[in-house]
């Protein structure tokens, strides 16, 4: 078979003969689940756009629109603001995957993921404001507004983002054209993040070298990746069928539209970015808050440099395993602190407690643990 | 997800509506009676401008009725020739009339608070239809010590409690066209059932279509599953063992 080994079937051939890893778990399916995300996003969010109209008039009664009288728009919008749920889950699911197995030793494959990390969270963002619901709204405001931390030309550069002194038509219409681009950029980064990951292949759960037992992509890791596109598509029909997951997916403040005169009581984004959100609002200043919030993502960047353990992967780590739920747990418990009320005790309490560890488990932690782990691995009975 | 409220609220409490089941449909029959509660009783003061009169068709009301009721009320439509507007009786694309011309009328009939437009209602408050029941059956004296402006009501469900809508559901007041009693309860929970189907038309045709999905894909998964097994046998089987060179 040279004919798909050279030439523009070469790079079909990633998913036929691709030496990969015998011994990866399903932690690993979810880098094809994303693919199939954002694919799905993708599809949708282009028929979406084929119906959705971007003037703050028009775009809440369009949705209206596309759900009431489009034929099967309903499913559409369904997938489309269900999927992005999905989405995070998987790329959280992904993220974790990493720090555990240690697959930042793939440095330029981790750092092009933090990327698409940072560009999903912004494409998620911009088009949670398309709606046009009351959280649209005031979410774009609040989160737009903490641009303007930035000394001196913070105020400027809100406004050139509004496109005018407050958010309105100008944004809206430029952020659906954003929200049109970003996902393909995202495809373009997606290709970067598997190129670079084929340079090395695909790490594994015991996090050694690989190369004596690698299996061929197809048809071992083919039908395991559709086996879990069956299970993604099989949740997505779950969501549905039991409407209760969808009511705690969905905020009731969106289904109102946008009005600029009338305050949430309680303003917070979806569930994907309460983490963030509250490291934000844990930090008592705000250009400190907005700092801390880049750098709760901006952190993973360091991975590579921070770990210095000899042995890749937590597997044979008891030590940092414990840690590692922790910081788990942390991720869940600084969820829950920014969907709860601001400024109200303990709530403020025990976010900067699990912002401190968050940062704690990241600058501490992962050096001390690895620096513990070369002890052990270094050690002869001599000491 | 544990999500902590404003405290000066009362928690609906979940009913058992008859649509929740995995295999549930809407009443229908319900439907049709909330629709005659809306229109003889919310319509005075709350829009619905997201329904049509082609939206009841097949749903609560045949063809001829939708009509019917569409015909019944008068549209404003127009220019004509002479470039003046006029009233028209309803068609079937015609949406729901809107009681009040804008949101400046309705305001100022209703004592400064806005009848918020009743389309999207199921979903714009926590609790979708158990508030709304709970809300319209909720109406009660204020407790001791609360005292409630003039041209307010009270009602625990409301956050704040005070509540601009007097309690507009009696016993009896009006007459179902199919001889339900026409108790609190029973209108409360009709309007709720029709004003879930009005947020979401689509609730029927979901179900069936997710329920097939999830046997399409529930047997797909399976055999997937067990091709994925069966192809990784071998793998999974191998035995490697060392053997040191013969001498």
């Amino acid at each position: 078979m040279r004919l798909r080994k050279t030439g523009l079937l070469a790079p079909v051939n990633d998913i036929i003969d691709l030496p990969t890893p015998s011994n990866i778990s399903y932690w690993w399916n979810f880098g094809s689940l994303l693919g199939l995300c954002l694919g799905i996003q993708i599809l949708t969010g282009v028929l979406l756009a084929m119906h959705y109209r971007s003037d703050v008039s028009l775009a809440f009664s369009s949705v209206a629109h596309i759900v009431r009288d489009v034929n099967y728009g309903w499913i559409l919008r369904y997938v489309h603001a269900n999927g992005a749920s999905l989405f995070f889950i998987c790329v959280y699911c992904h993220i974790g995957r990493g720090l555990y197995y240690g697959s930042y030793s793939r440095v330029l494959t981790w750092i092009v993921g933090v990327l698409i990390y940072f560009i999903m969270m912004l494409t998620a963002f911009i088009g949670y404001v398309l709606p046009w619901g009351q959280m649209s709204f005031w979410g774009a405001t609040v989160i737009t507004n903490l641009v303007s931390a930035i000394p001196s030309v913070g105020g400027s550069i809100v406004e050139w983002i509004w496109g005018g002194f407050s958010v309105s038509n100008c944004t809206l219409n430029r952020f659906f054209s954003l929200h049109y681009l970003l996902p393909f950029v995202l495809v373009g980064l997606v290709l970067a993040h598997l190129l670079t990951l084929h340079e090395k292949g695909a790490n594994n759960p015991l996090g050694v070298v690989s190369l004596s037992d690698r299996s061929t992509f197809h048809v071992y890791f083919t039908i395991k990746d559709i086996l879990g596109f069956l299970i993604l598509l099989g949740v997505f029909v779950i969501i549905g069928i039991e409407p209760r997951i969808e009511t705690l997916l969905q905020d009731p403040e969106n289904f109102i539209q946008a009005n600029p005169l009338v305050t949430p009581v309680h303003i917070q984004p979806e569930w994907y970015f309460l983490f963030a959100y509250a490291i934000l609002r844990s930090i008592p200043n705000k250009l400190g808050g907005v700092l801390a919030l880049f750098a709760s993502i901006l952190v993973l960047l360091l991975m590579p440099i921070l770990d210095r353990s000899k042995i890749r992967s937590l597997t044979f780590n008891p030590v940092a395993k414990f840690f590692f739920w922790f910081i788990v747990g942390d991720f869940f418990i600084l969820t829950w602190i920014g969907s709860a009320p601001a400024g109200t005790e303990p709530y403020v309490l025990i976010g900067r407690i699990a912002t401190i560890f968050y940062f704690g488990y990241f600058l501490v932690l992962v050096p001390l643990l690895g620096y513990l782990s070369n002890l052990f691995y270094e050690y002869n009975g001599t000491t | 997800m544990l999500r902590v409220e404003a405290d000066d609220q009362l928690h609906p409490p979940h009913y058992p509506w008859s649509h929740d089941g995995i295999l549930s449909s809407l009443d229908h029959a319900s439907i049709r009676r909330g629709y005659q509660v809306y229109k003889e009783v919310c319509s005075a003061c709350h829009s619905l401008d997201q329904i049509a009169f082609r939206n009841l068709v097949g749903v609560s009301h045949t063809e001829e009725e939708a009509k019917a009721l569409a015909e019944s009320v008068n549209i404003e439509d127009g220019p004509n020739e002479d470039g003046e507007m006029f009233l028209r009786p309803g068609k079937l694309s015609d949406y729901f009339p809107p009681p009040y011309k804008n949101d400046e009328e309705a305001r100022a009939a209703n004592n400064g608070a806005l009848p918020p437009d009743l389309s999207l209602m199921n979903k714009a408050r926590h609790g979708g239809e158990d508030y709304m029941f709970s809300l319209l059956t909720g109406y009660c004296d204020p407790p001791a010590g609360i005292t409630v402006r003039e041209g307010l009501s009270y009602n625990p469900y409301f956050t704040g409690g005070a509540i601009g809508m007097p309690q507009q559901l009696f016993d009896d007041m009006l007459e179902y066209e199919d001889g339900t009693p026409a108790t609190v309860s029973q209108l409360a929970k009709d309007v709720s059932v029709f004003l879930k189907w009005c947020t979401e038309p689509y609730y029927d045709d979901k179900k069936r279509m997710f329920m097939k999905a999830f046997l399409i894909i529930s047997f797909l998964t399976g055999i997937s599953w067990y091709y994925k097994r069966h192809k990784w046998s071998v793998l999974k089987t191998r035995k490697l063992a060392y053997k040191p060179p013969v001498k």
